[in-house]
């Protein structure tokens, strides 16, 4: 069937597509309740927040529970590199808002809380104008809340924690969100553009999704037209940037998956698939769907001091492994990257990076860690002229790309 | 359960683990300030990073160390680690 099917419809810069275009375009959902968890099921869809979490699995998850339920569509966007959730509640309110209430419908949820970054002005005008054009019974169901513009504010317990008492930290699991979320209550934190997709997935089947189903990348860095664009699953890299005008000779690595993604040299990522399974079984991730090409002239290493120095500024500052931990290594990061590295410093980024994950009440620290082991890897011949003060292969100065 | 008592020799480490309970450790991570009580009187699973904070093994607390692991836990003054089934947290 169709593509694109996500940003189908009229001009992307036309503002928010009215309701009346949207359901002439794509009719009344066909699916709901249990049979639409089934369809997601069978769709293998996987939650395009970044962790990547069968979405069948989670409603599943949810709709077992007693009590009132509670969703919260996600679309608290902190990643600096990604703009497809924006885009998405800017250009196409409805399709989000019927999967919100699709998905309130299937876990039997009678409270949805749409969580929008507050920097995303844009995006909550839209999504509030299209709540204005949806029936009252909806209206009284969904409430919009400003998450603060923060890394961590999208963290799924942050979402619940801001919602419960205006704080967008993370909080210690167990309990879960769909254990115990918003006022106790069993709750499910869905991005937006996952519940934009189950609401395709209710008109088209999950066989359809399975088959041509498509994604939102964000594709940034060393192309000449950069922004959002919509593929199939299991695009290949070079496609993307292809379609975004990069020229792959004049780029040395990419950025996949975002800050919390990983490094790969570019003649290494040419033909990886955009697609969640297959990319993890290469071992690299899609995250939230960024694809950043380095150019030639840009040093990586002080790149991934320049990410990693802001990760370990948005620390939540909750938990010690990732204050001290990521602290520490965005300090040695900066100082090779500036040419006063110290002998065993490569040794010490190792241990700590292996140290670093799974240490923390969210993944920032597990994220900070993955990226400096990708960055050890693919820009190792690059360490080792900071190391040998030699400076790097890049032909910019060594402080040029440092925040 | 048996009675508390004195460390059971095992015979060398890591030979002759009689059995495995179906507990393990698990650290509350925005409670933990690093006091370092734990890996004291635990050290067979948890050591300190460079900044004092817990590196806690995954594994299941052998049966030989599980009065260990409920000392180590006792004694944490934030209540910041745990052993329960599946105590794992992150």
């Amino acid at each position: 069937m169709s593509f694109p099917s996500l940003l189908d419809g009229p001009d992307l810069h036309g503002g928010a597509e009215p309701a009346t275009s949207h359901l002439a375009r794509l009719g009344l959902n066909l699916l709901s309740g249990s049979e639409l968890i089934d369809a997601l099921d069978q769709s293998d869809l996987r939650g395009r927040g970044g962790a990547g979490f069968p979405v069948g699995r989670k409603w599943r998850s949810l709709a077992g529970r007693q009590g009132p339920r509670v969703v919260i569509a996600n679309g608290a966007e902190g990643e600096p590199l990604s703009f497809k959730d924006r885009l998405l509640m800017q250009a196409r309110p409805h399709l989000v808002l019927d999967g919100a209430v699709l998905a309130a419908g299937a876990v039997e949820a009678d409270q949805i809380v749409l969580y929008i970054g507050r920097e995303h002005s844009a995006a909550a005008d839209a999504m509030l104008h299209a709540l204005a054009e949806r029936p009252a019974r909806e209206r009284g169901l969904i409430r919009i809340s400003r998450a603060p513009v923060a890394y961590v504010s999208g963290e799924e317990t942050a979402a619940v924690q801001f919602v419960n008492r205006g704080v967008a930290l993370p909080m210690s699991v167990p309990p879960r969100p769909f254990e115990a979320g918003v006022r106790g209550r069993p709750t499910m934190v869905q991005n937006v553009e996952s519940l934009a997709a189950a609401a395709l997935i209710a008109r088209r089947g999950g066989a359809w999704y399975r088959s041509s189903g498509t994604l939102l990348v964000t594709v940034t860095g060393a192309v000449a037209r950069p922004g959002v664009i919509e593929i199939r699953l299991g695009t290949p890299v070079a496609e993307v940037v292809e379609r975004a005008g990069g020229r792959p000779g004049s780029i040395q690595a990419l950025l996949l998956g975002g800050y919390f993604g990983g490094w790969v040299a570019a003649d290494d990522a040419w033909d990886l698939p955009l697609h969640p399974e297959r990319l993890r079984a290469t071992g690299h991730s899609l995250g939230c769907g960024v694809v950043a090409p380095l150019p030639v002239d840009r040093c990586g290493v002080a790149e991934t001091a320049r990410i990693v120095s802001y990760l370990a500024g948005q620390s939540a500052g909750q938990c010690g492994p990732c204050v001290f931990g990521l602290g520490a290594i965005a300090e040695t990061l900066r100082r090779i990257a500036i040419g006063l590295s110290r002998p065993d410093d490569l040794a010490r980024l190792d241990r700590w990076s292996a140290e670093l994950p799974g240490r923390g009440a969210c993944r920032h620290p597990d994220g900070g860690a993955g990226l400096v082991r990708s960055a050890l890897g693919v820009f190792a011949d690059d360490f080792a002229h900071h190391l040998a003060r030699r400076g790097c292969t890049a032909a910019r100065p060594l402080t040029a790309g440092v925040a | 359960m048996s009675e508390p008592s004195a460390r059971r020799w095992d015979g060398p480490r890591g030979v002759a683990r009689v059995g495995t309970s179906r507990l393990s450790l698990g650290v509350d991570r925005i409670r933990c300030d690093g006091r370092g009580y734990c890996a004291e009187l635990l050290p067979e699973m948890i050591r300190l990073d460079d900044w004092g904070y817990p590196i806690v093994s995954s594994e299941r607390v052998p049966d030989h160390l599980l009065d260990h692991a409920r000392r180590a836990v006792a004694a944490c003054p934030l209540l910041a680690i745990r052993v329960a089934e599946d105590g794992r947290s992150r």
